[in-house]
């Protein structure tokens, strides 16, 4: 296996995601192991301002067209097969998120080759590619070896540390014509969120508090965690009980299965009727004052501590470090 | 009042078609209109179809009205409408279950609690979602061993029925461990079908899930059928009930049991064997399984006074006027809807009664109440005052046990 | 109008994943299959749109452990007919699968026309690949996934799909039809089916069987291992006063990529 290492990048709103950002410094290991280059490969309508921010890469392949301008698979998938038919590289990284998916499996499937999904970790093994990829909601991990390229891979968000593949700077970008037909599929316009209540299963980061916060006034202490975190405010069925918080706020046996990246339980003891909604969550904290309670054996990462104290001094080095990146 | 079934036993389950064609069915019809089950429905206040409306619908032929309204999703089964009646009509065995079947049939939408609930029961045997290979995972920490049929079949004398609740919650568990020492101490020969259990059903059938109950029921009888025991006892109220009462009529022909009544038998062995002192004031909750339906009212009295230094308290409404934890009949997994329509947790109302009769210890004998008093001593801040305690784990903690 | 739901089924992960002896598949003596969740999605999706439109839905699947189960369940719900694919091989491969099933659906009489094709936007095994492209590519038809509704104008050949995008944002798409579409989450959660009503349609109801095509040419997936990741059974314990810990909680948290 040789030749370029590509990463589609992922962009929503005029951003570059951390996502694209993450599958870069995966793609530079990859490239380096491979010996070929990193590139940056960023489609879409009016995004060449975006390449700035792709200096983690060795070079940029733009491609624009007014059929990118929405992401749409068949369309994406489309320009990534004649770039990368004409430009043969060894593998082609593509985050898996909701702008993205579909975009690997129709590339897989105009190649005639398989488009490896849910890889977290990538390695050069013999002269072929082993793709350690996570299945079954993370219960298992099967290690897939590829001969042929391009690699097709479908990349979990959170593989790398984001800040290891964001780099501003000026990378060399070159840009190329795509002919693309309409999509099939045609996109009519955006749907905002309604003002209102949000739907936590869908949230990627959550402070949800138990019984510990005490008292109701104590929630602007995680409302403002979860502000700091881009997040929301979620609760264990006291809370709910109590009026705190709506019902639709609720985790566990009684409310929502949640599905967060990133739970921080605080002041929740861990009764299973609170656990049973946490079950899909990424990576849990727990912050409890007693040592004992059951949540610290669901949790990654524990603090003995009163949820009231620890609260504000994580907000404060959540921003300390988001103001520094 | 509280009464066995007798006759109904012998006959065939009847069907609205066929309820004139039992005996049990025809007194339902004897029906005098006279109030007293709404009167005493715990949640009369937003039961729109108490059995004193069903039997007057019944007459007039408009029944469907009945079928198509939720509002049967609000009983508990709690025996109070069935233990007041004064023509002893037996509303909470006879007429409810048929009533709630057709209603569930006709539910747009089944409440999502609940329809997981059934869902996991249907799939996994346990409401939890929890798998069926974690089932014994509370015998690891328990010193005793204890035999489980699939790995030892030899004939017993005893079949213990754990229950879901009493399986796989943390404080159920602790029930269970302490029923084991319980045993042992006595030289109960018993073993238990481990990770081949499943739910009785019970709860299911009272809600109207008589599909859910059938399934259940066919399974349990084909794992009944492999071994060979004298009798079964059970920790699971409503399982008693279900294979005292429902089970025969699929073949099950052992005597059944409740863990406390059982014990409650051999207490002239038990009761030298109660030598720490436990200095509790302790209120006893009548479960309504135990207690309405089938009477047993001194026995769990008589194992509690049985241990030194307890001091028995009676809350306000005790034997049969108890209030119901609100647990039975799909009650369990039905919190949030009640929520959402603003009603109270009977657990809640329930609670606060035990607190104002100055115990410091609720004493419960259904694993559906240990989880729901905990709870709600812990929403309404009770928790630093009282404490509840299966009469197992006082039994057990009464023992001195080396 | 006639909808197509391909249904998959896959490990129920509630029960505990054991590597097979051979180190490269599942053990499956206690494996347990159940339904693909976003599957569940597709099927009440279907029934939803047959109660609005009037027609028929027809449920395909490969055969797999405790699918009759999910088909007598289907047929409850509300399904007119349900297929089961036998004799297909496909390992851990779902662009293999995506070819037999497309090969079946070409095949068996009667399945085509289908107005649209249905099915869930993707599965925890879909190691290589997701099924609605797929499908939509081995058929020659437009595919759209993550769908979240679907409002169909059979006068116009057409239907318009919400589709989901990061933040809660939704986009509106206008597909032609006949098209698959990948659905994320019904516009009702999946319905209830009485197990009475379940155990009625296994006594009267029929599950077709028909054999699956020569296997397509697919490209193959190449498993080196299964393993199980290294589990956690307690929380890694941040130590010292609240300051302490929250900077140390921040360099994990970076560390995994969460901040």
């Amino acid at each position: 296996m040789e030749g370029d290492t590509w990463v589609l990048v992922e962009h929503w709103r005029g951003r570059v995601t951390e996502t694209t950002f993450e599958t870069l410094a995966l793609g530079r290991e990859l490239a380096d192991s491979l010996g070929g280059r990193l590139v940056a490969v960023l489609l879409g309508h009016q995004c060449a301002s975006l390449a700035a921010q792709l200096a983690a890469a060795d070079g940029v392949l733009c491609g624009e067209h007014d059929a990118l301008a929405e992401p749409s698979p068949e369309s994406y998938a489309e320009a990534l097969h004649q770039l990368s038919s004409a430009r043969s590289p060894a593998a082609v990284l593509i985050p898996l998120t909701n702008v993205t998916l579909g975009i690997g499996t129709l590339l897989g499937a105009r190649l005639g080759l398989p488009a490896v999904n849910f890889c977290k970790d990538l390695r050069v093994s013999g002269g072929n590619l082993e793709a350690t990829c996570t299945i079954y909601g993370g219960k298992m991990e099967a290690v897939v070896a590829i001969r042929r390229q391009p690699a097709v891979l479908g990349i979990w968000p959170g593989v790398r540390p984001v800040d290891k593949g964001r780099l501003t700077g000026a990378p060399p970008v070159e840009n190329v014509p795509v002919t693309l037909p309409q999509p099939q599929a045609r996109f009519r316009r955006y749907l905002e969120p309604e003002a209102g209540d949000i739907d936590i299963s869908q949230v990627e980061c959550l402070v949800a508090v138990g019984r510990g916060i005490q008292d109701k006034q104590n929630l602007a202490v995680a409302e403002e965690l979860a502000a700091s975190l881009g997040g929301a405010v979620c609760g264990s069925r006291p809370v709910i009980d109590q009026g705190w918080l709506p019902l639709s706020r609720q985790v566990g046996k009684s409310g929502a299965n949640v599905k967060a990246r990133l739970y921080i339980a605080a002041g929740i003891s861990g009764a299973p009727e609170h656990v049973e909604g946490i079950r899909q969550a990424g990576t849990i904290v727990a912050v409890n004052t007693d040592p004992h309670a059951p949540i610290f054996s669901f949790a990654h990462y524990g603090i003995v501590a009163d949820a009231i104290e620890f609260l504000p001094a994580f907000t404060e080095a959540v921003r300390k470090r988001k103001q520094g990146a | 009042m509280s009464a066995s079934l007798g006759a109904f036993e012998a006959a065939l389950e009847p069907t609205l078609e066929t309820l004139t064609h039992s005996p049990e069915g025809r007194k339902v019809l004897t029906c005098m209109q006279c109030g007293v089950c709404a009167g005493t429905c715990p949640y009369g206040d937003v039961m729109e179809y108490p059995p004193r409306r069903i039997i007057g619908m019944l007459r007039a032929g408009v029944l469907e009205k009945v079928f198509t309204s939720d509002s049967l999703l609000n009983c508990v089964a709690c025996y109070s409408c069935l233990a007041k009646c004064p023509r002893n009509i037996r509303l909470t065995e006879v007429l409810l279950p048929l009533v709630k079947e057709q209603v569930f049939l006709r539910l747009p939408e089944v409440p999502a609690e609940l329809h997981r609930a059934l869902q996991n029961i249907l799939r996994y045997g346990n409401p939890f979602g929890e798998p069926p290979r974690k089932r014994t995972a509370w015998l690891k920490t328990l010193e005793i061993p204890v035999r489980i049929l699939a790995e030892d079949p030899r004939p017993v004398d005893v079949l213990w029925f754990v229950e879901c609740e009493n399986s796989y919650h943390p404080r159920g568990q602790d029930v269970s461990r302490a029923t084991v020492r319980l045993f042992r101490a006595l030289n109960v020969d018993f073993a238990i079908l481990g990770n081949e259990e499943k739910c009785a059903g019970e709860c299911a059938r009272l809600l109207g899930e008589t599909g859910l109950f059938d399934t259940l029921t066919d399974y349990n009888m084909a794992i009944f059928t492999k071994y060979r025991f004298d009798r079964l006892v059970t920790s699971g109220t409503h399982a008693y009930d279900a294979f005292k009462y429902h089970y025969p009529s699929s073949g099950f022909r052992y005597p059944v049991e409740h863990t406390m009544t059982f014990l409650a038998g051999l207490l002239d062995r038990l009761k030298p064997l109660l030598t720490r002192r436990l200095n509790y004031t302790v209120a006893y909750h009548d479960s309504c399984c135990l207690g309405r339906h089938n009477g047993f009212y001194e026995e769990p009295r008589r194992l509690l006074q049985a241990i030194p230094g307890i001091r028995l308290v009676e809350m306000v409404h005790n034997r049969v006027n108890a209030i119901c934890c609100g647990g039975g009949g799909g009650g369990m997994w039905m919190d949030t809807y009640y929520k959402a329509k603003g009603y109270e947790r009977l657990s809640d109302r329930r609670v606060r009664e035990a607190a104002a009769s100055g115990a410091d210890v609720l004493a419960i004998s259904c694993p559906y109440e240990l989880a729901r008093f905990e709870d709600s001593l812990k929403v309404l801040g009770l928790d630093g005052k009282m404490v509840v305690r299966d009469i197992n784990e006082l039994l057990a903690e009464s023992m001195e046990v080396s | 109008m006639h909808f197509l739901v391909v249904f998959r089924m896959v490990p129920d992960v509630v029960e505990e994943l054991e590597v097979a002896p051979g180190g490269k598949s599942l053990e499956t003596e206690y494996l347990r299959m159940i339904a693909s969740e976003s599957d569940d999605h597709a099927l009440e999706e279907a029934l939803l749109l047959k109660e609005r439109h009037g027609g028929s839905v027809t449920v395909v699947a490969a055969d797999a452990p405790e699918l009759d189960d999910a088909l007598f369940s289907a047929l409850a719900k509300g399904a007119d007919r349900v297929v089961k694919i036998t004799g297909a091989e496909f390992g851990l491969s779902t662009s293999r699968m995506a070819g037999i099933v497309a090969a079946t659906i070409r095949h068996t009489p009667g399945l085509l026309p289908a107005d649209l094709i249905l099915t869930g936007t993707q599965a925890i095994d879909d190691l290589d690949g997701l099924i609605a492209p797929l499908l939509g590519f081995h058929l020659g038809l437009p595919s759209l996934g993550i769908v979240t509704s679907v409002e169909c104008q059979p006068a116009c050949g057409a239907a318009v799909v919400t589709r989901e995008f990061p933040d809660g944002v939704r986009g509106q798409f206008e597909i032609p039809l006949p098209a698959v579409l990948g659905v994320q989450a019904a516009e009702k959660p999946p319905r209830y089916v009485p197990v009475a009503k379940v155990r009625a349609a296994m006594k009267s109801g029929r599950i077709e069987e028909v054999p699956a095509p020569e296997p397509a040419v697919a490209p193959s997936l190449e498993i080196v291992r299964m393993s199980k990741p290294v589990p956690l059974s307690h929380a890694e314990m941040l130590e010292g006063d609240p300051e302490m810990a929250a900077a140390e909680l921040c360099k994990m948290l970076a560390g995994r990529g969460l901040l």
